[in-house]
């Protein structure tokens, strides 16, 4: 890895109640890089993004983003600093139309008195428009988002992350849910989105791993058990024995 | 021009509202006051009075509704904001009495003689001039709001919580009010008011004005929440009460939009306390009672969240039914009350304005933005 590291984990830990849900992690990713996440349920991986995403406190260790410090901050400081995140369940207005949904994402001045006063600029309807036909839901874009199906959820979701212009996207469990061609759709464009953000996914389905063809960490009892590319992980007795094997 | 921008933001709906609401604001105070009192078309002064006390109420579902149909704040409170507005109301005509009163102090209210005081307590002054009072009307309940919303939100009360403690709030200041030293009535609160502005408060035309008044409020403050909500502002605060970890994941501060959006309606709330405490003429501690609370809520869920006219309809129409209930069938009321909301709840979740929905195309006035991308270009 040359490029240079934009988010670093270092030795974190968080337990709840006594179970350490992280145990000294490391990891670090670079700018544009995309890294997948896998590992059995209970690792640690959606803990990790609560951590990173200052929704929980970590015991010890420090998380570092573009070398700023997020020890301290909250989830509304992390996401304007440009770290988007993508619930594991889907989670868009279902209430909104998909149009609104985009608008309401868009990278903007967040204050209520701002957005009292809103209006969508030009340049900003056609930023909606294009992302609307990279996610496939330009001929949705007026209905609501809950009458959407489940991967064109995710989709949205994906979308408004988008809107935002993150440099660094948490995407937990895009494909669950999906179909052979929406994930094979999903890869394509997360694949896209890697060009210009860096983008972590914490996935089970392999195949989708495989498609994404990227470095691969594997999580265990809260810490990190292997990384590598995916076949050097589908190879590692270790993994095997703990996650692959079963 | 400002018709053109305004009446696409009302929707149809909307625009039926205000047209009833302008014609009866108009056409009862008229009708009571230009008619002969044997005419076919006479309306009673107590009508009157009784009309502009249900729109009164009407205000109050509305700022109900503000925050828990779109924000989804249920705030079993809100009836100490429109206590508020009315005490701040009271204190003005209290000043106003004068000498007037039973013991013909021209310095204190009646019920500070009685209690041996010799001066006015220092909250007391100010309220001799009616547009200070008319500033406590807004910044009293604003302040309060401002104050507990900042604090809850913060700390992220939500939910049943938050509902609880708003509770609390109400009934603290019901017990505080009913102390003869806060200074404010106690038990029996303010009244034997003579006048507003030097017209008495007895006076037919004077409550006519006061009628017109409260449809006035109720019109505008429709029209401001109107604005609210089709903002973009409108629909995060929809987006907090459906998704709230989404906004905040989003980068907005939750806690400021919440914050806004309460004291906005606490004030509304307040004002509508203050069209109310002239037209019944007193204002006591049991304005604060938790069961006024939560009858306003029943009245929005009756009439329909989220919709704002339906609130105000669910008032009217649920306090139409009581003041016929309480004189036909005293004992009948709260039965009928509870089972109003237990069959809202259950057969009509989306209240009198939702029998209306089947009507085409009612509130799908969204302007399509594919329109607004083809007239930009």
């Amino acid at each position: 890895m040359t490029t240079e590291t934009l988010l670093y984990l270092e030795g974190i830990s968080v337990s709840f109640d006594g179970f350490k849900a992280l145990n000294n992690l490391s990891l670090a990713v670079g700018t544009h890089e995309m890294r997948a996440i896998i590992g059995p349920n209970g690792a640690g991986k959606t803990t990790m993004m609560d951590v990173i995403t200052g929704k929980t406190k970590l015991d010890v260790g420090r998380v570092s983003f573009r070398n700023t410090e997020l020890m301290g901050m909250d989830e509304v400081a992390i996401a304007n600093l440009g770290i988007g995140r993508k619930f594991q369940k889907p989670t868009v207005f279902d209430s909104h139309s998909v149009w609104d949904n985009l608008e309401l994402a868009m990278k903007a001045n967040r204050s209520p008195f701002t957005s009292l006063s809103w209006k969508l600029s030009q340049e900003q309807q056609e930023r909606i428009h294009k992302t609307l036909v990279r996610i496939n839901l330009e001929p949705s874009a007026q209905k609501l988002a809950g009458a959407l199906s489940h991967g064109q959820k995710q989709w949205l979701e994906i979308g408004m992350l988008l809107m935002q212009e993150p440099e660094l996207l948490l995407v937990d469990e895009p494909v669950a849910g999906m179909t052979d061609a929406e994930t094979e759709k999903t890869a394509t464009l997360l694949r896209d989105i890697a060009k210009t953000s860096a983008v972590v996914v914490v996935e089970h389905d392999m195949d989708f791993i495989r498609a994404l063809d990227v470095r691969v960490t594997v999580l265990h009892e809260g810490s990190v058990l292997a990384e590598g590319s995916l076949d050097s992980i589908q190879n590692d007795q270790r993994v095997i024995d703990v996650y692959l094997g079963r | 021009m400002i018709a053109k921008s305004i009446l696409p933001l009302l929707g149809r709906s909307g625009i039926v509202f205000l047209a009833v609401l302008a014609a009866v604001g108009i056409g009862v105070p008229l009708l009571n006051l230009s008619t002969s009192t044997d005419s076919f078309l006479h309306v009673p002064d107590y009508a009157v009075t009784l009309g502009g006390k249900y729109l009164c109420y009407a205000l109050l579902a509305l700022s109900v509704d503000l925050v828990w149909g779109y924000c989804g704040i249920l705030s079993l409170g809100h009836g100490a904001f429109f206590a508020l507005g009315g005490y701040a109301i009271g204190m003005y005509m209290m000043r106003q009495i004068g000498a007037r009163g039973v013991y013909g102090n021209a310095n204190l209210p009646d019920f500070m003689v009685f209690l041996n005081w010799q001066v006015l307590p220092w909250y007391w002054h100010g309220f001799e001039y009616f547009a200070f009072a008319l500033l406590m009307v807004v910044l009293v309940p604003g302040t309060l709001a401002f104050l507990f919303g900042w604090l809850a939100f913060r700390s992220r009360v939500t939910g049943v919580y938050l509902s609880i403690i708003t509770q609390a709030l109400t009934y603290a200041l019901l017990l505080a009010f009913f102390r003869n030293d806060m200074g404010f009535g106690g038990n029996n609160g303010l009244t034997d008011f003579k006048d507003i502005l030097g017209f008495s408060v007895q006076a037919a035309s004077t409550r006519a004005v006061l009628f017109m008044l409260s449809a006035l409020a109720l019109g505008l403050c429709f029209v401001i929440a109107r604005q609210i909500v089709n903002s973009k502002f409108g629909k995060i605060i929809i987006g907090i009460r459906d998704a709230e970890s989404r906004v905040r994941f989003l980068g907005y501060r939750v806690e400021h939009y919440k914050l806004f959006i309460f004291v906005v309606s606490a004030i509304m709330a307040g004002v509508a306390g203050a069209l109310y405490v002239p037209q019944v003429g007193i204002i006591n501690p049991s304005e604060f009672a938790p069961s006024n609370s939560i009858e306003a809520v029943i009245w929005t869920a009756f009439g329909g969240r989220g919709t704002l006219w339906g609130a105000a309809l669910g008032a009217l129409v649920i306090n139409a039914i009581k003041s016929y209930l309480t004189g036909a069938l005293p004992n009948a009321w709260l039965f009928v009350l509870g089972a109003l909301a237990i069959v809202v709840t259950i057969y009509m979740p989306k209240g009198l304005a939702g029998l209306f929905a089947g009507w085409p195309k009612v509130e799908a006035k969204i302007p399509a933005p594919q329109a607004q991308l083809d007239g930009a270009e």
